[in-house]
């Protein structure tokens, strides 16, 4: 994966696929340690037990057509070689929590890359479910919620292209605001 | 920053337009966006889409994804359904022949032989 933002796509899909209807999706910037937490929260069927154990591994997948799964193994080689972690926890039928954890100034870190475009793509695809992106540098705090767009455009549906539009747009002025000068890839 | 308000401004014009628009889709643009297909960049092809689709203002089309089409060596991959269910399916996709696809194959129904996956095991 090129950047991060790929990576909280690919792993959203394992949310969907595992029938969430509210992903929450936290990037927190911690820059006086040095760290970059992203977050990925879904409220979908959870795993067992002993799939929890094996999720980590390239073989163990849900999917169908192949016997290797990479989403979750190329996202935890993306902190790894960033002096990060990843750790997942998951409850079945309660929903599963990913957080992957990266160290800002670490020449390997990914960049974050466009993250507004994630969230667009995903509301384009899937637009019953509720998207919460939380975005904190510590000091400051950007939160948005596909709900309350929803609510807003009323009758409107979400999907419609200038609410798209509009909504990319929004992200980016957030991303700016929060990360700007935070993290080096991205100008204030 | 951008604000609430914009949003209200949006609604009202979209709803103008919204009664104008007819409810049968005509055809689906199905955008593998698996594992391989992220990698390999589907994403900025289905945005690719859906703003083409938009600036031409195209309202029977829609846009959706699906995971793993099976021949990751080919990604990005998109499958054009039409109302019949006939299906063409376009690999190696990029941005610029997304939007080569929405003019000849979506508007004016002529397949792009070249991008097909036919085209591509031949060589």
């Amino acid at each position: 994966m090129r950047d991060l933002s790929l990576h909280v796509m690919d792993i959203v899909q394992n949310s969907l696929s595992a029938k969430s209807d509210r992903i929450d999706i936290i990037i927190c910037a911690r820059p006086e340690i040095d760290i970059l937490e992203i977050t990925i929260k879904d409220n979908g069927i959870g795993m067992d037990e002993d799939f929890l154990k094996e999720v980590k591994s390239p073989f163990k997948t849900t999917r169908t057509t192949r016997k290797v799964g990479l989403g979750i193994s190329l996202f935890e080689a993306s902190a790894k070689s960033a002096s990060g972690e990843l750790n997942i926890n998951s409850q079945k039928n309660v929903g599963t929590v990913i957080k992957a954890c990266f160290k800002i100034s670490h020449i390997d870190r990914l960049p974050l890359g466009d993250l507004a475009q994630t969230i667009t793509t995903l509301i384009m695809s899937q637009p019953d479910v509720e998207y919460v992106l939380n975005m904190d540098n510590q000091k400051e705090c950007f939160v948005f919620n596909s709900y309350d767009i929803k609510k807003t455009m009323g009758e409107v549906p979400i999907t419609q292209y200038e609410v798209i539009k509009w909504i990319g747009e929004y992200i980016d002025e957030g991303i700016k605001i929060i990360f700007g000068g935070v993290l080096d890839e991205i100008h204030s | 920053m951008k604000s609430i308000a914009e949003l209200e401004e949006i609604r009202k014009k979209a709803l103008e337009k919204v009664s104008l628009r007819s409810t049968n889709q005509e055809m689906r643009i199905v955008v593998g966006m698996a594992t391989c297909g992220i990698a390999a960049g589907a994403r900025p092809v289905m945005n690719a889409f859906v703003e083409e689709l938009g600036k031409r203002n195209i309202n029977t089309v829609s846009v959706v994804m699906t995971g793993c089409i099976g021949v990751c060596r080919l990604e990005p991959m998109v499958e054009i359904v039409d109302k019949e269910g006939n299906k063409v399916t376009y690999v190696n996709m990029t941005p610029e022949k997304a939007v080569r696809i929405v003019a000849e194959h979506i508007v004016n129904g002529r397949v792009c032989n070249d991008y097909t996956i036919g085209e591509a095991d031949k060589k």
